[in-house]
């Protein structure tokens, strides 16, 4: 059997996983802080998730396509994102990223508002504060996003169809090969690829309930003071 | 030292618009809850910006608006005791402590050291705030703002949420802890006792407005308006209007009261303390008051009476006097009566406008 489809989309799914940490922690800090037009960016931010993924698929193939300003760029700088792996990426980071949004943006909500305000009346610059405190304390939001995303990522398909195409070796990712090999009648091949992307989603799914579980052993400990 | 507060923001329910300034060590802030004592706290420590006006501390401008100058919290040197404590979950006592303190790093351990040995620390150094009990908890709160040296403590319900026992203990801890503290405190409660033990001066606040400020005991003695005469625990108010000048009308009561203060012309209200109030079977008193007694509620160490003039011509529930007697006296007096004769003693009536 082919292993490519394995490899491509684990780096696929781990460079997007990577992208969405850092953009996700932006955005859901980003919207907590605006004032106005807070629900036109959080419905923004969210839209990925609600939108089929062929159409979140078509507008990127639009948006970073060799007709657009955007895409005339990027080719300047001879990057060329359509049927390729960093199209691939792209697709899955923009499908994946609501769920790093939401997960971060829940849990800076629950954190305690005072204890920032304490931070500050001590003294601590922001920068700081962030680093120091806000961060350590979202660390189980943030690996519960961080693994619901990359189990996303992992299962993309449409997005990844339209911007990355389906190119064996190149692009041609699990859950495309599934596609591929059930349009040739190949159903070995794809029994085979589905059980290895069902292991993985399961096993990343008991990973995330044994995480929560831990997590909520944890607190309440911490309550019945 | 002094402080000089003169603040408006627009609230949701009401505008706040706080306005004093005082000298005194420690400043208690009395008012129900939602009357935006908290909300005056966080302008003070410029956690909450208010829309406009001052807030001065000795000669160092915190916030102007005329002025647009608006220090952050960083800069105000003011530290901020929550309810909740707010001590940082993932980090140890000693790094809780040392968070707020500036210095080389040798300053800082001697500074932490300093500070943990004062508050009963040690041994706790790597424990987590969840390890910790509520007392600990608030002594390293209470550590780690003064090891950041800020000129003024603000308190805001530091016992609120907590069981009597606890309470009484923390409330002990932290006024003996205090008494060592060079800067401003101020208290922030709806617990009269609680601010009385602890301030000098108290300014009630009620509907986002200082009502009154002044110092304890005058507060307690001559509370001045109905919103203070209520927060000190005031359980009797009437409304009244000025007959002359040592006597009033108490409308709610239906009786004509006589003052041994001069009553003020602007008087609206007539209050008795619930306590204050004497049972004598004879008529040489002034303002005795025949009444019937319409409802005996039983505490652990004393009886509500609740009593009705029997002369009332307006019968409603809330013209109703409220007297709260000894158990024992209650019982020489004889429950079998309907009808008792009280003295509202012209020394202790409140005069409120």
């Amino acid at each position: 059997m082919e292993l490519s489809p394995l490899f491509i989309s684990l780096k696929v799914a781990f460079t997007a996983t990577l992208i969405t940490i850092f953009s996700g922690i932006a955005a859901a800090r980003f919207v907590l802080k605006i004032k106005k037009f807070k629900g036109i960016f959080d419905g923004l931010f969210t839209l990925p998730m609600v939108l089929p993924p062929t159409v979140v698929g078509f507008f990127l193939l639009v948006l970073l396509g060799k007709n657009s300003p955007i895409g005339k760029f990027l080719m300047n700088l001879n990057i060329s994102v359509v049927f390729t792996w960093v199209g691939a990426v792209i697709a899955s980071a923009v499908v994946s990223f609501p769920l790093m949004y939401r997960t971060v943006r829940g849990a800076l909500e629950q954190f305690d508002v005072n204890i920032i305000y304490a931070a500050r009346t001590l003294g601590m610059a922001e920068s700081k504060i962030f680093r120091k405190i806000v961060i350590p304390n979202i660390v189980p939001g943030l690996i519960a996003g961080t693994i619901l995303t990359f189990a996303r990522a992992l299962g993309e398909f449409g997005a990844t169809m339209m911007l990355a195409g389906n190119i064996p070796g190149k692009t041609q990712t699990m859950s495309v090969a599934v596609y591929s090999a059930v349009q040739s009648g190949d159903y070995e091949t794809a029994y085979k690829w589905v059980a290895v992307v069902c292991i993985m989603s399961f096993t990343a799914m008991i990973l995330m309930n044994f995480w929560n579980g831990r997590q909520l052993k944890k607190t309440t400990k911490r309550s019945d003071i | 030292m002094s402080l000089i507060v003169d603040i408006k923001k627009k609230l949701d329910d009401f505008n706040l618009e706080i306005k004093f300034s005082t000298d005194s060590k420690v400043l208690g802030l009395l008012g129900a809850s939602g009357c935006g004592k908290s909300m005056t706290l966080k302008c003070i420590a410029g956690i909450e910006e208010p829309d406009e006006g001052k807030i001065i501390l000795d000669d160092r401008v915190l916030f102007d608006s005329d002025k647009k100058i608006n220090l952050p919290p960083q800069q105000r040197k003011i530290g901020y005791l929550f309810q909740n404590y707010a001590l940082f979950p993932n980090m140890t006592v000693k790094e809780n402590i040392e968070a707020g303190v500036r210095g080389s790093k040798a300053e800082k351990e001697k500074i932490v050291n300093e500070k943990i040995e004062m508050f009963f620390l040690k041994g706790l150094e790597n424990k987590k705030p969840h390890q910790l009990s509520g007392g600990q908890q608030q002594r390293v709160a209470l550590a780690r703002i003064l090891a950041s040296e800020p000129e003024v403590v603000l308190l805001d319900e530091p016992f609120s949420a907590l069981d009597s026992n606890l309470k009484w203990n923390l409330e002990q801890e932290l006024m003996e802890m205090l008494s060592t503290y060079s800067g401003k405190v101020l208290l922030v409660s709806h617990n009269r006792n609680e601010v009385y033990r602890f301030s000098e001066t108290i300014a009630v606040l009620a509907a986002g407005k200082v009502e009154t400020y002044s110092a304890r005991e005058e507060l307690f003695d001559n509370p001045v308006t109905v919103a203070a005469a209520q927060l000190t625990g005031c359980k009797n108010i009437s409304r009244a209007e000025k007959l002359t000048n040592h006597t009033l009308y108490a409308m709610d009561w239906d009786i004509t009261l006589y003052s041994n203060k001069k009553v003020p012309d602007g008087i609206t209200h007539v209050g008795m303390r619930a306590h204050y109030i004497k049972c004598f079977d004879n008529t040489d008193f002034t303002n005795t008051l025949n009444c019937k007694v319409s409802q005996v509620i039983e505490n652990p160490f004393s009886y509500i009476v609740m009593l009705d003039n029997l002369y009332n011509r307006n019968k409603k529930v809330s013209s109703r006097i409220r007297w709260e007697v000894d158990k024992e006296e209650w019982e020489n007096i004889g429950t079998q009566k309907d009808t008792i004769r009280v003295v509202l003693d012209p020394d202790k009536l409140l005069l409120l406008s």
